[in-house]
C-alpha cells in the first residue's frame, strides 16, 4: 500500500503567515514534480484561503487559529484550510466569482482555488467556522523515496 | 514589500517590488490614498510591476480600488513589467480588462502624462 505523506500546521491569524503558509504548502508539494507553475498556483490557492480565514472567518483579529493540513497520496495533494471564525452564511453566493461581503474587496479568492485545483470543497458552518478542500493532481510521475 | 512613487506630470508612477499579499495591502493602500491626496493634480496612474514576485487578490483588490478614485475624474491606470506569473494572475483578475497594459514605463508615461 502506498504510504500517505502529510503535514499540519496551525498557526495565529496574522496577515503575515499568510506568506508563511503559502512558502509552507508549496514546499511540502515540490516533494512531488509539480512544475514551477503548478508551485506557483499552489501558492496562490493557499493564500486565498488563509486570507479568507483571517480577513473574512476571524474579521482581521488575530485571535483565531488557522489549521493547514496537506497531504501527499501517490501523485494527488491535498490542501486542507480551515478556520473556526464566522462561516459564511450563503454558500452560493461566496462561491460566486466577483462577489464580496466586503466593498474593498473582488471577489476574487474562490475563482482562483477553483482554478489553481482540480477540485474544490467548502464547508462552513454560520458560527463555527470553514473548512476549504482542495486537490491538485500532479501529472508527471512522482519519484517515491521510500521506493529508492 | 517596496514601493517607489514619482509625480510626471499629470501622472503618478509607481515601482512596486516584492510580494504583494495581505501582509502588505494596508500599507500600500494608506501609502496611495496619501500620494493622490498630495498630489491633486494626478489623473493617471502608472503601476510597474517589474520587481513584483507574487501577488493575488489581497493586492488586486488595492489596485481596482485606486483605480476607481481616479476613474471617477476620468483618469486611467496603465500596468507594466508583469512578469509572465503575475500577468496571468493580473490578466485571470479581469483588470487588464479595464487598465491597458504598456511594454515600458516610457510607453505607458507617454499616454498618461
Ligand atoms: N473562511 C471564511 N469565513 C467566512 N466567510 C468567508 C470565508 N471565505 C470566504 N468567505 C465569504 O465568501 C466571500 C467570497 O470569498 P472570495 O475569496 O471569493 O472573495 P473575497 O475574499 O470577498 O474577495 P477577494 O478574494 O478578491 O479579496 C467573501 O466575501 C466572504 O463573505
Ligand atoms: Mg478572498
Amino acid at each position: 500500500m502506498e504510504p500517505v505523506n502529510r503535514m499540519r500546521v496551525e498557526f495565529t491569524s496574522l496577515p503575515a503567515n499568510v506568506a508563511f503558509a503559502r512558502v509552507a504548502a508549496a514546499a511540502f508539494a515540490s516533494q512531488l514534480d509539480f512544475t514551477l507553475n503548478d508551485l506557483e498556483e499552489i501558492k496562490v490557492a493557499v493564500s486565498e484561503a488563509v486570507t479568507n480565514a483571517i480577513v473574512h472567518g476571524y474579521e482581521n483579529s488575530a485571535g483565531g487559529t488557522v489549521v493547514l493540513a496537506v497531504e501527499i497520496r501517490k501523485n494527488t495533494l491535498k490542501i486542507v484550510v480551515e478556520d473556526t471564525g464566522k462561516g459564511i452564511e450563503d454558500m452560493e453566493k461566496a462561491l460566486q466569482p466577483a462577489y464580496s461581503t466586503d466593498p474593498e474587496r473582488m471577489g476574487l479568492g474562490f475563482a482562483f482555488m477553483q482554478s489553481f485545483s482540480d477540485s474544490l470543497k467548502v464547508e462552513s458552518k454560520p458560527n463555527a467556522g470553514t473548512r476549504v478542500t482542495m486537490t491538485k493532481v500532479c501529472a508527471r510521475k512522482a519519484s517515491s523515496p521510500a521506493g529508492r | 514589500m517596496e514601493l517607489q512613487v514619482e509625480i510626471k506630470g499629470g501622472a503618478m508612477l509607481v515601482r512596486l517590488a516584492g510580494e504583494i499579499d495581505l501582509a502588505v495591502a494596508d500599507t500600500l493602500r494608506t501609502s496611495l490614498e496619501e500620494e493622490l491626496d498630495r498630489n491633486p493634480g494626478v489623473r493617471n496612474i502608472v503601476i510597474n510591476l517589474g520587481g513584483v514576485r507574487y501577488i493575488d487578490s489581497s493586492g488586486l483588490g488595492v489596485l481596482l480600488g485606486r483605480y476607481r478614485r481616479i476613474s471617477g475624474d476620468g483618469g486611467r491606470m496603465f500596468i507594466v513589467g508583469a512578469s509572465p506569473q503575475v500577468r496571468r494572475i493580473v490578466e485571470m483578475s479581469g483588470l487588464l480588462n479595464i487598465m491597458q497594459e504598456f511594454p515600458s514605463e516610457a510607453d505607458a508615461l507617454n499616454h498618461a502624462g
